[in-house]
């Protein structure tokens, strides 16, 4: 997901970087009628407009269905869920239990303990796979499952104070069949 | 005021008001240039210590990180505001008395600000959010986050009076903010009128959702205050950061919709080709008054128990408000542009450069605004890639490139000086540069404000402090040039 977002948003750039180069190099040569100008790229810009909304439409349904965050309502079950209880303090995690394993939906319940604090997943090449924020007097429900086992890290993403970056915990993922 | 409105529709003042107006620009120019300059100072500084290249302590990194954010909002706001007024006061007639009280309400804040900072250690960050402000464990005083928040809340009251001046005068000259915003044309009931001012149409949306932002902010401002010293106190806390996050985004966002005023009414002048208002040009702005304040939930999309409606309709919304600069303003000068025969200056390159940045710093922002690309893009570097983007890119390129039409570049058709050269391309460089590491340490998921980076992640943060660095030099030839031959430029006719 994150490189393809990375790479979606360079084409993008360059796309529109590419435009501006092309009306660079055509701004020193004159057309006098600019009337015409207006007529001609004006029905480019009727068409430009519907492809985004067309686009607009299309990437909100499907992005949204189903909705990408869990049910908050729900009271979710032992039996078909790993739940952890995680809280945020100045400046430390408290985690309940600390290891989880593969395959089944890990439920996190994250509140903060004093002010607000950001609960970030990372796996072992410290790339972010899931987070939720951590305010006081809410509890968010994380739902996330890990496909692969290690030692994952708990990194603070919201600013917190002077030692938010040292908010650091870890995660055991183990396999499910060694349990 | 002896002024009286001519049948053109402009404003006529007497030379001493005019003499006076200008020298009130200038300063609003120099001050915001001479505090953004700082404030790249202060983020050269930070990417330089995240990058292991200097040494300073975390107290002093999130006091700078928070002078930074507060600092760049401020003069963002003041230089934005000496563009918008400079235009708007062709067509309706503002006060230069109250013109100058915000200026110096600003300033005071801004000593407040850095005297909580800098002598109290408040480290909170520019969005005070509830409750870090009250609970700081030991590294500032409630006095020191009291001050602060007082600092904010008085630049706030100053620009409410200036908008207040807005809208009188608006009310004035249009009879209602419905017909300046041109909705009266757009609906049908008046014939469209080509020369309707750009000026006007988004300094009335400028005023409207800037006038309701910064109310909410008095609101959660006061409400931070109280609960400082009185704990007891405890308002809700999604509820304090929906109230920030309302009045962060919209007043910022402003900045720009304030400073494109200078596009609109310039580049036609350097094109020689007009630039005529539209119902689809009012369409778009009409839309952008409820675009710019429905988004903000856009930056709580890892808060849970917000409704799903409230962030879908983020979702849209931030899609949304990329159609109007990439449908209308960054495409209509594009067509302006377009084998005009405009002569490259420094001012039009950056104006010119300004909607580049503009558009294309949509692209990462629409993007993290959508709920599923959130949950691995949210509050990692690619945030300030995107604003850097569009500040650094969009925003100033505006002021800037107004900042030389002022010190009379265009007017004594000279060439390009050496250094103005030397600046643009720095400061081009380093931009670009800037906002694309951010961009990229945000899809290696690093965390944005962080005042010690990983091992892994240091590469990033040196290849950014060099590009900052760029960013400095091209800043600190363009704010010496407004400093040493903006006092002394002629009004531009």
């Amino acid at each position: 997901m994150i490189s393809t977002v990375y790479a979606v948003t360079l084409a993008c750039m360059a796309f529109i970087a590419a435009v501006f180069l092309f009306v660079i190099v055509n701004s020193k040569e004159v057309e006098a009628d600019y009337p015409a100008v207006i007529n001609k790229w004006y029905g480019v810009r009727s068409k430009w407009f519907f492809f985004l909304l067309t686009l607009g439409i299309v990437i909100t349904f499907a992005s949204t269905n189903p909705f990408p965050i869990s049910d908050q309502k729900k009271e979710y079950q032992e039996d078909g869920h790993q739940l952890v209880k995680v809280g945020a303090h100045q400046w430390y995690w408290t985690m309940t239990p600390d290891t989880v394993e593969t395959g089944k939906p890990v439920v996190f319940y994250v509140t903060g303990e004093d002010v607000n604090h950001g609960f970030g997943i990372y796996d072992e090449n410290l790339t972010l796979v899931g987070q939720t924020q951590a305010m006081p007097g809410y509890t968010n429900k994380l739902v996330h499952t890990f496909d692969k086992p290690g030692k994952y890290k708990i990194l603070c993403l919201e600013y917190c104070g002077l030692a938010h970056h040292a908010m650091i915990t870890e995660l055991t993922v183990e396999k499910a069949d060694q349990q | 005021m002896s002024g009286t409105a001519v049948a053109s529709g402009k404003v006529e003042y007497t030379d001493s008001e005019n003499r006076n107006a200008l020298i009130a620009v200038k300063a609003h120019l120099i001050a915001g240039l001479s505090v953004f300059l700082l404030m790249m100072l202060g983020g050269l500084t930070m990417r330089a210590a995240q990058g292991t290249w200097i040494e300073i302590g975390v107290d002093l990194f999130y006091q700078i990180m928070t002078v930074h954010g507060v600092g760049v909002v401020g003069a963002a706001v003041i230089a934005s505001t000496g563009v918008q007024w400079h235009f708007l006061r062709k067509y309706v007639r503002l006060s230069n008395a109250i013109f100058w009280t915000n200026f110096f309400i600003f300033l005071t804040g801004v000593v407040m600000i850095l005297g909580s900072i800098f002598l109290g250690g408040y480290g909170g960050a520019w969005t005070f959010l509830y409750p870090l402000p009250a609970i700081s464990m030991g590294a500032w005083s409630t006095g020191a986050a009291a001050v602060f928040q007082l600092g904010v809340l008085i630049i706030g009251v100053g620009l409410l009076i200036l908008y207040l001046d807005f809208g009188r005068a608006i009310l004035a000259r249009y009879g209602s903010l419905a017909r300046a915003l041109g909705l009266t044309m757009l609906f049908g009931k008046e014939p469209v009128d080509p020369a309707h001012p750009k000026a006007v149409v988004a300094s009335t949306m400028v005023l409207i959702v800037n006038f309701l932002g910064i109310a909410a902010g008095a609101v959660v401002l006061v409400m931070g205050l109280i609960n400082l010293y009185n704990p007891e106190f405890q308002p809700d806390a999604m509820l304090m950061k929906n109230l920030i996050y309302f009045f962060g985004h919209v007043i910022i966002n402003a900045t720009i919709y304030a400073s494109v005023i200078a596009v609109y009414e310039l580049l036609p002048r350097y094109t020689g080709r007009p630039w005529k208002t539209n119902k689809v040009f009012l369409a778009a702005w009409f839309a952008i008054v409820f675009m710019v304040m429905g988004v903000y939930p856009h930056h709580l999309l890892m808060d849970f128990p917000m409704p799903a409606w409230a962030m879908i309709a983020a979702q849209v919304l931030s899609f949304g408000s990329g159609i109007p600069v990439l449908v209308v303003t960054g495409y209509g000068a594009l067509m302006l542009v377009y084998r005009s025969g405009i002569k490259w200056s420094t001012t039009t390159k950056l104006l010119f450069l300004s909607m580049f940045g503009w558009a294309a710093g949509v692209i990462p922002a629409i993007l993290d605004a959508m709920v599923t690309i959130n949950r691995v893009f949210h509050n990692t570097l690619w945030v300030p890639g995107h604003f850097h983007f569009y500040l650094l890119l969009g925003l100033l390129p505006m002021i800037i490139g107004f900042t030389y039409y002022l010190a009379g570049e265009g007017d004594r058709n000279e060439q390009p000086k050496a250094t103005d050269s030397l600046g643009f391309y720095a400061y081009l460089i380093g931009a670009f540069m800037t906002s694309m590491v951010f961009l990229a340490s945000g899809a290696n998921s690093i965390p944005r404000r962080w005042a010690v980076h990983m091992e892994e992640w240091v590469t990033f943060a040196q290849v950014g402090t060099i590009a900052a660095a760029l960013v400095v030099l091209g800043t600190l030839l363009f704010t010496l040039r407004a400093i040493f031959i903006l006092p002394g430029a002629a009004n531009p006719r």
